[in-house]
């Protein structure tokens, strides 16, 4: 019993540093998305409004980078939904190892990210009856919830002191940013096919239809590809 | 408007995370819904990149951004960290404009 214990202990505070370490990883982020939020029109509680309440890093980035390309509301809500059709898959993943039920799964539902989910599915999931995985899962959702907003509000009000973004190259960071997210996800030669694919539908799109449309155009490649690919591996 | 966008979004964007707490797994089980799901991100993300940097309004413009996005390619072969690859791209292509070598 002693000896479990410690056991615990040590792997607690293993899964609690882990956790940590994650959320000033992300902080990073958070900073570019305050900055970049409020340089492309949001003001700062509206840059804030969506750390807190989407609370999503690639739709936010996603939202934020359509208006700033020109593309109407419209177009940028469904670009962030398309974009966080990933985490339902996330939470359909997570939700009968947490065993949360009432409050507490609307709570850890909006703490359900990549991160989040990453985290509680490296555990094993029945170490300690399952409590590694359900601490993993919320000590990293509560510490990233906490430092991209912190590091969103950093963001944004330092960057509405800085005159022309364009002299800055925030235009080109905002590129860069996007690409960094979406390099690690290309793992095979489909993937870079989609990648490329999107990217080639998108400007072949730009001079015809208004922006916004161009990169939701682009989504139908995703959507064509996995309806070919999955039917060829079945 | 732009509140409105805000709002929408996130609403979104929580139905979505609550929607896969709720639904039968075998939905989102299928394979082909699942394929979707995982490349939907990767044209999203990769359109993103290409309008971000060759697109100007509705024009195709070849600017100070695609060195930059060159530079942050190669951060990224080497596996900098994300904040290097952003502070690079944004270095490269506000010192071809202080210098006045792009627009």
């Amino acid at each position: 019993m002693n000896a479990a214990l410690t056991d615990w202990n040590a792997a607690r505070r293993q899964i609690v540093g882990n956790a940590a370490s994650i959320g000033f990883a992300v902080a990073m982020y958070g900073v570019s998305f305050g900055a970049l939020g409020t340089t492309t029109g949001l003001t700062i509680p509206q840059t804030m409004a969506l750390s807190l309440l989407m609370f999503t890093g690639a739709s936010q980035f996603t939202l934020v980078s359509t208006l700033a390309s020109g593309g109407t509301a419209l177009t940028a809500v469904i670009a962030s939904w398309l974009m966080g059709t990933r985490n339902a898959a996330y939470s359909m993943r997570m939700t009968p190892i947490l065993k949360t039920s009432g409050p507490g799964r609307l709570v850890a539902v909006q703490l359900t990210i990549d991160e989040s989910t990453a985290m509680g599915l490296a555990q094993d999931e029945d170490a300690f009856e399952g409590r590694a995985s359900r601490l993993a899962f919320w000590a990293t959702g509560l510490s990233v919830y906490l430092l991209w907003n912190l590091a969103t509000f950093i963001g944004a009000i330092s960057v509405s002191a800085i005159g022309d973004p364009k002299s800055f190259g925030l235009d080109a960071a905002i590129a860069a940013g996007l690409f960094a997210l979406v390099w690690p996800q290309i793992k095979s030669r489909t993937d870079l096919s989609v990648a490329f694919g999107g990217a080639l539908i998108a400007l072949a799109f730009t001079p015809l239809v208004p922006p916004g449309i161009p990169v939701l155009a682009a989504a139908m490649v995703s959507i064509i590809v996995g309806w070919v690919t999955s039917r060829r591996i079945t | 408007m732009m509140w409105f966008a805000v709002l929408a979004g996130a609403a979104g964007c929580y139905a979505l995370k609550y929607v896969g707490s709720v639904i039968p797994a075998h939905i989102l089980e299928q394979p082909t819904v699942k394929r979707i799901v995982l490349l939907l991100p990767i044209s999203l993300l990769s359109a993103l990149v290409a309008v971000q940097t060759f697109a100007s309004s509705q024009e195709l413009v070849l600017d100070a951004r695609v060195p930059a996005l060159a530079a942050a390619t190669v951060a990224l072969k080497f596996k900098s960290p994300f904040i290097f690859v952003v502070l690079i791209a944004a270095a490269t292509a506000a010192a071809l404009r202080y210098f006045g070598l792009a627009v």
